[in-house]
């Protein structure tokens, strides 16, 4: 059962290092063959390489305001993911200065009946000035049922 | 070699890319690139204890690979916004097709601009993933 008090609140900032044998690494594991990946100065990551966050945010305390959600793991999937770029997306190379927070958490009717529970967390990624570099929204969404029986 | 703004259009869109058909060595190669290590995409006791017939794939790994067709196109530096939304899973032994197409080209701010729809679809022809993607396009 979701926690609806959990919208608004906010992580604590942490860093992430776009380095280069993760991109190289990322861009193998996904058929990204852009010769930029791979030769690039700087090389450029994949689009959706900012997942990796998963490394940095578990380093540093109370960083991943998601568990604050409660969304049950046994019915809880992944409904859909952005990525936003104010720019080029950040090179290997870039120190990130990022910050999670839960934007929202609201339910709707699902298509075959059912009640679905959706959770939105936005994190922020700012360059070493400061200035915002890219955004990430993530949504999961927790069924009634098992995913595997609906 | 990069596309220009002015040589864009539906009949010159890469071909699709197919993959598979898929391994659990493929879903760990890309949980350790990820970091998402959930046992469910590679422990297979641990999948069926959850229901599932088999270690499923991380969402985000076929979506990767469908952003991937888009990016190796168009040039990683220019993708400026991703959206995906997944739709059926994905399990071993599935072959998938990556593909997409034009659904705008414009310009704004002086700049042109072209919004993609892209899909994977498994070999049943159920639709696994759906991505959104703009990127910007120099006209040189």
């Amino acid at each position: 059962m979701a926690d609806f008090s959990s919208m608004g609140a906010e992580g604590a900032e942490f860093d992430l290092f776009v380095e280069h044998g993760k991109v190289r690494e990322f861009a193998r594991a996904t058929h990204a063959s852009h010769p930029s990946h791979f030769r690039g100065d700087p090389q450029s990551p994949p689009a959706t390489f900012l997942t990796t966050i998963l490394f940095w945010q578990e380093l540093t305390d109370g960083a991943n305001p998601w568990s604050k959600v409660k969304l049950d793991p046994e019915r809880g999937m992944h409904a859909e993911q952005e990525y936003v770029f104010y720019g080029p997306p950040p090179a290997a190379g870039a120190r990130l200065r990022c910050r999670s927070r839960i934007e929202s958490v609201y339910e709707k009717a699902g298509r075959r009946g059912g009640k679905l529970t959706f959770a939105v967390m936005v994190t922020e990624f700012r360059d070493a000035d400061g200035k915002l570099v890219a955004e990430a929204r993530l949504t999961g969404v927790e069924t009634e049922k098992p995913p595997s029986e609906s | 070699m990069s596309v220009r703004f002015q040589d864009l259009d539906d009949t010159k869109l890469p071909p699709p890319r197919v993959v598979g058909p898929l391994t659990r060595t493929d879903f760990v190669r890309y949980q350790g690139a990820s970091g998402d290590m959930n046992p469910i995409h590679h422990d297979e006791e641990f999948a069926k204890k959850a229901g599932y017939p088999a270690p499923l794939a991380v969402g985000m790994f076929q979506a990767g690979v469908l952003n991937a067709w888009a990016t190796d196109w168009l040039g990683p530096d220019n993708v400026r916004r991703t959206r995906m939304r997944w739709k059926e899973q994905v399990w071993p032994g599935d072959v998938l097709t990556f593909t997409g197409k034009i659904a705008r080209k414009y310009e704004e701010d002086g700049v042109g601009k072209v919004d993609l729809e892209l899909v994977c679809t498994r070999q049943t022809g159920g639709v696994a993933v759906q991505v959104w993607m703009t990127f910007v396009v120099p006209a040189r």
